[in-house]
Order: C-alpha cells, then structure tokens, then sequence
C-alpha cells in the first residue's frame, strides 16, 4: 500500500507574536520565525504510518516549500516516513490554495508512484482555509473527504469516520482516494534519536518547474486566482461600563446583558 | 573551525527540546516539591534514544558520540535538573561498562539500560571523601571464585532506585604499598546489598542520593568491570569526562532556562506604562545571562569535541565544569534580582534554578578541585 502525505512548513504558531503582514502584498513576513510542520499535517503522517504499520507498503512525504525547508521534511522522514518530495522553485511563490493543489497533484504525478492514498492535514495552522485536501481530490479526479478522525482500509476501501459540529458521519470510499486529517485526530509519534539516524539516508528528492509538467498559468501567484483583500486589525479595545445601583440590580442587569450577548444563562 | 551544528544535531536538539517542553516541563516543579524521581519516564527516555545515545547500534545504543549525549541533557535540564542528573548518573555507569567491560558484559547489560529496561549507577564517594579516590575503604575479597564486598557508599546518585550499580573497592596494594581499586557490578537484590538513607538535598531533587551498605556481598568474579585493579582508572576517565561533561550540560541548561525566563519575563512585566526590558538596568542582566549560557555552552562542546578526536580532555572538562556551575549560580541569583518580589515565588522556577546551580558545585568535584586540576594543567602547558 502506497500513502503520500502532503505536509507544509508553517511558522510555529508559539512565535506569531513575531509575524507581520506586508501592507503590499498582504502576505505574511516569514523571515525570521522558525518554522514547523503544520500540527495536523503531523495527524496526517501519524495515520499514514500506522496505516504502513497494519497494510505494509510506503509512506512518502511531499511538500512545496522554500529549499531551506529540508530540515522540516527530514523531520518527517525521522518519523519513519520512507522517502520525501520538495516542490521547490521561486515560480511557485504565492500560490494560492487553487495554485498549490495544483501544483502537489503535478508533483505527485511526477514520482510515478500510483498511490493509495493520499493524506493532507485538514487545515493549516497559518492560512486555516481547509480547501487543499479536497481541491487536490479534485485535480487528481479522486474521491475526497475531509476533517477524518478515524481511517481503516480493507479490500480497496477506506472506511473514515468525518467529524462535524454535531458528532460523526460514516463514509466508504474507493481507493485510491484523497484524505483530510482533522487535526488532533491522533497522538503523533515523537521523533527518536534512532529515525533522526536513519532518516540520513533517506532520500528528499526535489522538484523545480522544470521537472514538472505544469501549465505556467495555474502555478505561484500568478496563476492564483484568490487575492487577498482588505486586511484590518480588529478593535480589541476594552468597553468597561459602570453599573451602578442595589447588588440585586445590578445582578440582573448583568444577567440581561450577558444574555443579550448570545451567552444561555 | 566551524561553530555550526550539523544537520542532524540540530534535528536531534529539536527533539530533545519538544520531548522536554511535552514530558518534562509540565511536571519539573512537581518533582522538585515532592522529591519525586520520575523513573516512570525512563522507558520513554530509551525510546527517544537519550540514554543510549553514545552506545553503538550492536548494545541496543544510537552509535552516536557524547557530544550528542550532552545536547539531550541540556534539554533536559532547562527544565529539570534533577532529572538531568538521574539520567547522567544512569549513562555514567553505562560509560564504565562500555570502555571497559567484557563483549559479554555489554551484551547482557547494555541494551536494557538503553532501552530505559533497567538502571544504571557509579558508586566511588565514601565518608571519608569523593575526590580522595584513593582513600576509598569499601573492600572486596576473592573467596572461593567469588569477591565478597564489605563497606559503605554515600552521596551516591540512583543510589535507591539502580539495578545494578558499578561499585569501585579496595582490592589489594601494589609493590609500593598503594591501595589497589577494582571497579564491580553489583546487581539489586544481592544478598547483604542494600541502600540505607537517602539524603534530602537542597537541589536537583528528582535524582535520588543516598548510601550504599555492602555487608558480605557475594558476587560472581566475572562481574569485575575492566582489570582488576583497574578501578581508580575507570573512576577518574569516567567522572573526569562523562561526569563533569554532564554536569555542565545540567549547568549549561539551568543558564538557559534563566535566560528564557528572564527574557519573558522582562517583555511581559509592565512598570512605568512600558515593559521593563526596555529599561538598560533590566538589558545588562539579560545579557549577562546571555553571555553566561553561551560561554558554557562554548566550553561544554569545545570539550567534547577534543575527547571526540580522541585527546585528553580532563582540563577542558575541568573548565566547563567549573565555569557553567558557577555561571548557574550567577545567572539564577541575577534572574531572581531581575524578577523582584516574583523572583522568590515559587510559582516561577528561578528559585529552584538557583537551588539546583549550588547542589551541582560538588558533584564531579567542587570549584576548588576544578581549580587545582585547570592550574595543574596550566603549569605544564604554558611554561
């Protein structure tokens, strides 16, 4: 059974009281802040190798990140991933999540593998759009469900339990198909210093746009049709009001107003 | 010269550091106020692959260095000391029997002790001294195929909680009269073995310090570790560098965890309508703590990197150790100066740094005996 995870560097969320947006191009400034694999990108590759663990087979990472995100996918290889991708190349700066699935898909053609499956956190932690898992479905022509908590695969069907506000909903699908991982689904392993060993001759091969078959208008911000509009910080100045008269009173004015808040009481 | 970590150290730092801040760090001022030794993280500790880190890949080990050991431990002991100190204890014994135990010894001890399966111990100090090795008075007699041990122990980290602890015992003199040391494993449960008080130290609670009574202790011959007679030896190389290594790593970790805090805090205390890192008084602290952790850190793989190519590195060790130790105290006093009345609160860990910086003055020998072996070097090098 072959299982590709597409995992993205995102900047670790402990450190965004560092993050600026560029007024300009309203994207965020990364320089400076480290980075990490995006928290439910990690469920994604926890279920993919347990999946390894029952079923036998391959897990391979790929990700399109900036070239000095290697250290991030070995991470990901030190997890026990076997062998991983990098999509990597200025033409493919600012894509959008269109642009990107795109690109993942055109990368996951080019390994020549013919995945089972193919797994992707649900969201992620910078941009929380939650499109990728199921536009990538789409590129590809695969069955896709989104936000899973649960996946089990027997004769060439995945059985996923898909979380939504009120409980879960169960789902077959046909493999091979495309999987958003919710985040937290799962514990995922810890990196050990064996797999950090091991993960040294593991090998990261790296796609520029060359070696993928794209079409110029679909990739990087160019080929990205979401533009970010206006950006606004949110006014999160305190609104104190003095209540004044008898204790009763002034408790039920402050039941009336937390009520009038939305808040059941 | 090339002051960068490789790509796996980095790699290896980062999973130490978020295998400290997820098992260690919510739980460190716990054991601190309860004395509590957390053996049950060692098989997590194994499965990491802190603990056999420097032992090759054939005793159940990672086959790296000790320059990977020390970076787990400071890890470790930017959040807990004691912890720290439990571990180093464990990877000490480990050491004795690596470099100088039998294929077969390494075979039946090595793995289990790096999978966090059982605990290791170095057992030198005696009443009468740590650092007077030679004044040791815990002897062994060969009886019948077997050395009978009789003496006590003390100050000896895992002293109550190791299965098999490495104890070195006066074994007989050589043609000048001196006493002769043989280093010997002992394993728990051995009749007449057992640990008597254990100490309730001022710092790096969570490691267990205690005595150890030998009273007509039968063990087989073959538990000798490295050549009779060769104890002292295995002592000195063992403390000398592993030792003192370690608790420079502990030192090099207390100092960083008073530079975390002081930083965070500095930013988030507000007096005077700004946070109290703008103010220089408040910066020259900082720095200082700064200085403080990279300089330890400098000296601690500046150390391991000459025992790595295979020099002596007693001196360097000895430097490192004195330094950082002394570093710990300076920068913890200072954090809890820079903290003011929140400094002595225990719900900050400042506190507990500065009581584990002064508990590890001592251990692998005081500032006085780094001090007599720096200058001992020094005088021959620079003459």
């Amino acid at each position: 059974m072959n299982i590709a995870v597409c995992v993205k560097p995102v900047p670790d969320p402990e450190k965004y009281n560092l993050l600026e947006i560029d007024p300009k191009t309203k994207r965020l400034v990364r320089e400076g802040i480290p980075t990490i694999i995006n928290p439910a990108d990690k469920n994604a590759l926890e279920a993919a190798l347990r999946l390894k663990e029952l079923h036998g087979g391959r897990v391979a990472v790929i990700s399109m990140a900036p070239l000095f995100s290697q250290d991030k996918i070995k991470e990901c290889l030190a997890m026990g991933a076997d062998e991983a991708y990098l999509i990597s190349d200025r033409a493919f700066g600012g894509a959008d999540t269109f642009s990107t699935s795109y690109t993942l898909a055109k990368g996951l053609e080019k390994t020549g593998i013919q995945f089972d499956l193919i797994l992707a956190g649900n969201d992620s932690a910078d941009g929380a759009t939650s499109h990728v898992p199921s536009q990538l479905g789409e590129w590809m022509e695969l069955p896709h469900i989104t936000n899973i908590t649960e996946i089990e695969i027997h004769d060439g069907i995945a059985s996923v339990k898909k979380k939504i506000s009120d409980g879960l909903i169960e789902y077959d699908m046909e493999l091979p198909a495309v999987a958003g991982i919710a985040r937290n689904s799962n514990q995922p392993r810890m990196v050990s210093a064996m797999g950090i060993v091991k993960a040294k001759n593991k090998k990261i091969e790296v796609y520029t746009q060359k070696d993928l078959d794209v079409d110029e208008g679909l990739i990087g911000l160019s080929g990205s049709p979401t533009q970010p509009g206006q950006l606004l910080t949110p006014d999160m100045s305190r609104n104190a009001k003095l209540l004044q008269g008898e204790p009763a009173e002034i408790a039920a004015e402050l039941l009336a107003i937390i009520r009038k808040a939305g808040i059941a009481v | 010269m090339d002051f960068k970590l490789t790509e796996e150290q980095m790699l290896l730092k980062e999973a130490f550091r978020d295998f400290a801040r997820a098992e260690v760090a919510p739980h460190a001022a716990a054991w601190d106020e309860e004395d509590h030794c957390p053996v049950e993280l060692f098989s997590k500790l194994g499965e990491l692959g802190l603990l056999g880190i420097f032992v090759p890949e054939q005793y159940g080990g990672v086959g790296l260095s000790h320059t990977e050991r020390v970076m787990g431990l400071v890890e470790i002991a930017r959040y807990s000391a004691g912890l720290a100190m439990f571990i180093f204890t464990h990877q000490l014994g480990m050491a004795a029997i690596l470099d100088f135990g039998t294929e077969e010894q390494k075979a039946n001890y090595l793995p289990d002790m790096c999978a966090g399966k059982t605990i290791c111990g170095l057992a030198v100090t005696e009443p009468g001294g740590g650092s007077d090795v030679a004044g040791q008075k815990t002897t062994a007699k060969l009886v019948d195929g077997k050395w009978v041990i009789n003496g006590r122990k003390c100050f000896i980290t895992n002293s109550h909680i190791a299965d098999i602890t490495i104890i070195t015992c006066k074994t007989g003199e050589n043609d000048k009269g001196r006493a002769l040391f043989t280093a010997i494993a002992v394993e728990k449960g051995t009749p007449g073995f057992q640990p008597g008080r254990e100490e309730h130290k001022l710092g790096l609670k969570g490691s267990v310090t205690g005595e150890l009574i030998l009273n007509q202790v039968a063990v087989p011959e073959e538990n000798v570790i490295g050549k009779v007679g060769g104890g002292t030896s295995i002592a000195m190389k063992e403390i000398g560098e592993v030792g003192r290594a370690s608790m420079t790593a502990i030192c090099t970790g207390i100092c960083r965890g008073c530079l975390e805090e002081s930083v965070k805090f500095a930013n988030d205390r507000v007096l005077y309508g700004k946070p109290i890192s703008k103010l220089q008084a408040i910066q020259f602290h900082i720095a200082e703590n700064r200085l403080d952790y990279e300089t330890s850190e400098l000296l601690l793989y500046k150390a391991a990197s000459v025992k790595e190519e295979g020099f002596p590195a007693t001196a360097e060790f000895s430097m490192a150790k004195y330094f950082s130790t002394e570093a710990a105290v300076r920068a913890s006093k200072r954090t809890i100066e820079l903290m003011g009345g929140y400094g002595v609160i225990d719900e900050y860990p400042i506190g507990r740094f500065l009581r584990d910086a002064m508990a590890s003055i001592s251990s692998g020998g005081t500032s006085e005996i780094q001090k007599i072996i720096i200058a001992g070097d020094t005088l021959k090098k620079y003459s």
